[in-house]
């Protein structure tokens, strides 16, 4: 574990060392993460040993590429990595006599998922970024409160299930109840607030955690069902989603389409889908080596930024231009190592809660990996969230902490 | 559980390896399409993170695209400069930050920025950004001689029109001016594109960025007697003493044809009994007429194809900057299906009927004359030379076959020589040295406004150098009279190098 460890801090300095980023980040790096193993270490000796250096590599190079993209940023994450490796400790000193006292309190953990979804909707904290209400801010500082709704979420569909699996399985209707209300509301404000990135993402982890508890794939079918349905009538009802469908289909056109920014008529690639274009374009020209970090273009010859939101939703069309095919296959290779190391502690675990919890969250981080580099990459249409661990953004670090927490946590129990 | 679990976990495994597989695709397969996007942002920065190449005349003397480094946000980017102003600006083209490429700069463009893939340039540039050093584009050496370059845009003025001259016996491109022209450096500036595109010569409608040289289309007249007369000789039809009568016009389908007026007389000229030769040198319509109707267009047509005639002729500039000669319907190219009943044999024999051409054709006709009957290959490019000053190419003249006999291209020749002796281009003459020529003087529909031709060579007998001449819608204006002068000094200058 820790030659694991130290392999990983050999390579974030170096990286952060090779880049124009200064040896002081590395090294404070190193220091951070040999405090968070450490703290593993004395709580939970028999996790996992991969989770957290993986995590740790994972954020390495998310950084050095903020720090790449805007100096200014990098400091900003740096102070939400030490935030997110305090939750970290925090989580796994509390919980690592037993974690499964959670099960308890799982309709307050359904209630606080629907709560943490509500806030942006509130008027004085709640504040519209991008044209998505996501976001409070308090104190001068801004929070994605959904990000904590996804993990409360997770808690009480895998207690909720792990109780009613048996009778769920055998159609009893009045199970369905808590449920489908927990589960249909949060989906229901995630509409309201526009964010439809993470409303896939909810779907599918209950989805997963459903099929996982009943192995009913009737019931999968049937919400994919109701999916479809949902989806053909939010496309017919909503322009936005109408737009990005559009945009996912015909990102060039050869003559002027209707601009909504501007009002005029223009090439949809210079107007609705320039984003996603400029961002294709922007991983077309990394080719199979890159361009190496640092030599990247991301800016036009006057200086001004050519793809918007770059170090958050769209910060792997950076990483795949500057490391190019070979540092981009690399990048989905550690988050495929990480999904299978937690998908290992969901068979390991001893209980169906410890199974359930364990597969909700790695499952959640494949698919919110899937959904944002998926919509990048024309495979879905593109819809905006982060990008696990290597985005710029405080709350989604602190979640992503959590999340490797839960995971060894888990483990730690399952191998004890 | 353990069975969904590995499910779920194959689910979560193939979504990433659908990630992996749509990552390869864009950054290799679909790569060059989308780097070949005209909206491709990045590849245009990228692209000025290049110093590109240098653009210099023959001998590497005159620089005439060069590089302007300017610093923003960190970065060096290399921005276009043409310190020699508008020389042969159609045929360099520009490359700007605002608007693509055109000209030599665009097809050139693999070279000026160093993206050939040679082995030595990949290695190059791959230690460069390695090293965070500047990549370095070839420099490109033109045949264009700088002197006879600005001397023919000079002489050409506000006038529309071209001169394009080659030496005939490789086809290196000495000069290539287009008139109206503009200040290359005029295309990056602010509002600068739209003054370029206003610019008019005196001919009031045309754009000064078209190449009028390979790219412009005029109606020969009678600098087409030239591929008439190679016809009716190589064919074997007629010699150059072959008799006419020419009562001042020709008939055809019963209707009287007539010569060319003539502006010390009233009305058309008339020479009564003359020879092919005779008729050549005074280019009597009314003879190359008769001469048509015995030979008839299908021959005719097939020596023009023969001079490059009906297909774009070879440069190294864009594709789509130049244009194929031959007879025109609709704006299109006309291949008729049976030449001998849909084309006017009088007509095109003396270069009316529906002929385009452009200047770059008619030179070619002239110097392939000069060369003996071989039609030479035209090039720009002499040589193209690695930022260390290497050799990465050099062009070697090679020729696109023979279009006529030696015996042919002689007696030709001797003719053209005669034309500047003592016919329609006296004009033309050099003190000590014997030019060769041919006038034209094109119809254009509008009553005494004339498309003006001048195609000639020198010396004959050791041609050096080949010109072509067009003066577009000249008042009265004939080839003999306005056109030869310029082509004489043009000669005169290649002739003094």
């Amino acid at each position: 574990m820790l030659t694991a460890i130290g392999f990983a801090s050999v390579y974030i300095s170096r990286k952060s060392h090779i880049s124009t980023a200064s040896l002081t980040y590395a090294l404070f790096f190193f220091i951070l993460y040999l405090a968070a193993h450490v703290v593993a270490r004395f709580t939970v000796p028999n996790a996992d040993p991969y989770l957290l250096p993986l995590a740790g590599l994972l954020t390495a190079i998310g950084l050095t590429e903020i720090y790449r993209l805007g100096p200014s940023n990098a400091f900003k994450q740096g102070l939400w990595v030490v935030i997110g490796v305090a939750v970290f400790a925090l989580v796994i000193v509390v919980l690592r006599r037993d974690y499964r006292l959670l099960e308890n309190y799982k309709y307050l953990f359904g209630l606080s998922a629907i709560g943490l979804l509500f806030m942006p909707l509130l008027p004085g904290i709640g504040q519209t970024v991008n044209g998505s209400r996501l976001w409070i801010h308090a104190g001068g500082l801004q929070f994605q409160p959904g990000e904590l709704g996804k993990l409360a979420l997770i808690v009480f569909l895998a207690a909720y299930l792990r109780e009613k699996r048996e009778v769920l399985a055998q159609g009893r209707v009045k199970d369905w109840g808590p449920l489908l209300v927990i589960w249909g509301s949060a989906m229901l404000v995630l509409f309201a607030t526009g964010d439809l990135g993470s409303a896939l993402l909810y779907y599918g982890i209950f989805l997963a955690i459903l099929y996982a508890a009943t192995a009913r794939l009737t019931f999968v079918a049937a919400f994919v069902g109701l999916f479809l349905v949902g989806s053909a009538a939010v496309y017919e009802g909503t322009p936005h989603v109408r737009e990005r469908v559009t945009n996912w289909l015909h990102p060039w056109t050869t003559q002027n389409v209707y601009c909504a920014f501007n009002g005029h008529y223009t090439l949809r690639q210079d107007c609705a889908s320039y984003q996603m274009v400029q961002s294709l374009y922007s991983i077309a020209h990394g080719g199979y080596g890159g361009t190496g970090l640092g030599s990247g273009v991301f800016s036009n010859a006057q200086g001004a930024p050519l793809i918007p939101f770059l170090s958050t939703d769209f910060i792997y069309s950076a990483v795949a231009q500057e490391l190019g095919l070979v540092g981009a296959a690399a990048l989905l290779l550690i988050y495929m190592v990480f999904v299978l190391r937690g998908f290992r502690v969901s068979l390991a675990a001893n209980d169906g809660f410890s199974k359930l919890l364990a597969a909700g969250l790695t499952f959640g981080f494949a698919l919110q990996t899937f959904v944002i580099v998926g919509g990048i990459l024309r495979v879905i249409p593109l819809t905006g969230i982060t990008l696990p661990f290597v985005s710029y953004g405080g709350s989604s670090v602190i979640s992503n902490f959590i999340v490797v927490a839960g995971l060894m946590l888990v483990s730690d129990r399952a191998n004890a | 559980m353990n069975k969904q679990l590995n499910r779920l976990a194959l689910f979560a495994v193939l979504m990433l390896t659908t990630l992996i597989v749509a990552t390869t695709y864009w950054q290799s397969w679909a790569a060059g399409s989308l780097a070949a996007k005209q909206d491709n942002a990045i590849e245009l920065v990228s692209q000025f993170e290049v110093a590109r190449g240098l653009i210099l005349a023959a001998n590497g003397s005159t620089v005439l695209a060069a590089d302007r480094k300017v610093k923003r946000n960190g970065q060096t980017f290399y921005f276009r400069r043409y310190p020699s102003k508008g020389l042969a600006a159609q045929t360099i083209g520009y490359s700007t930050s605002a608007l693509s490429q055109t000209g030599l700069e665009l097809s050139l463009n693999d070279y000026l920025t160093g993206a050939t893939s040679n082995l030595s340039n990949a290695i190059q540039r791959t230690l460069n950004q390695i090293g965070g050093g500047t990549v370095y584009g070839d420099n490109v050496v033109l045949t264009i001689n700088a002197q006879a370059q600005a001397l023919a845009q000079k002489l050409l003025g506000d006038q529309c029109g071209a001169v394009v001259a080659m030496n005939p016996r490789t086809g290196a491109i000495d000069v290539m001016a287009s008139s109206p022209t503009y200040d290359s450096n005029l295309i990056d500036k602010l509002g600068g594109y739209a003054k370029v595109l206003k610019t008019k010569g005196a001919c009031g409608d045309s754009s000064a960025l078209l190449n009028r040289a390979t790219d412009g289309l005029y109606a020969p007249g009678s600098t087409f007697k030239m591929v008439t007369a190679s016809a009716a000789l190589d064919s074997g039809a007629f010699t150059p003493t072959s008799g006419f009568n020419d009562p001042g016009y020709c008939v055809e389908y019963g209707k009287h044809v007539s010569n060319a007026g003539n502006p010390d007389q009233n009305g058309p000229e008339t020479y009564g009994h003359v020879t092919l030769a005779e008729g050549f040198q005074h280019s009597i319509n009314s003879v190359f007429c008769n001469v048509g109707k015995q030979i008839g267009p299908k021959v005719i047509l097939d020596y023009a194809k023969r001079f490059g005639f009906y297909s774009t002729p070879p440069l190294e500039t864009p594709a789509n900057q130049r244009l194929p000669s031959g007879l025109y319907k609709n704006n299109k190219l006309w291949f008729p299906k049976d030449p001998a009943t849909e084309v006017d044999p009088g007509r095109l024999a003396f270069g009316q009927e529906r002929l385009q051409v452009t200047p770059l054709q008619m030179l070619m006709v002239g110097a392939t004359i000069a060369n003996g009957g071989v039609v030479p290959r035209p090039y720009i490019v002499d040589k193209i030379l690695g930022h260390d000053g290497s050799v990465v190419s050099r062009t070697r003249a090679s020729s696109l076959g023979r279009a006529i006999k030696p015996e042919t291209a002689a007696e030709l020749n001797q003719m053209m020589v005669s034309v500047v002796q003592a016919g329609t281009g006296t004009a033309a003459q050099i003190p000590g040295i014997q030019v060769a020529g041919k006038t034209g003087t094109a119809e254009t529909g509008v009553n005494k406004i004339y498309t003006a031709w001048f195609v000639s060579f020198a010396p004959a007998d050791n041609p050096q150098v080949a010109v072509a001449v067009v003066l577009e819608k000249q008042l009265n204006g004939f080839g003999g009279a306005v056109s030869a002068p310029i082509a004489k000094q043009i000669m005169q200058k290649l002739l003094s190098h």
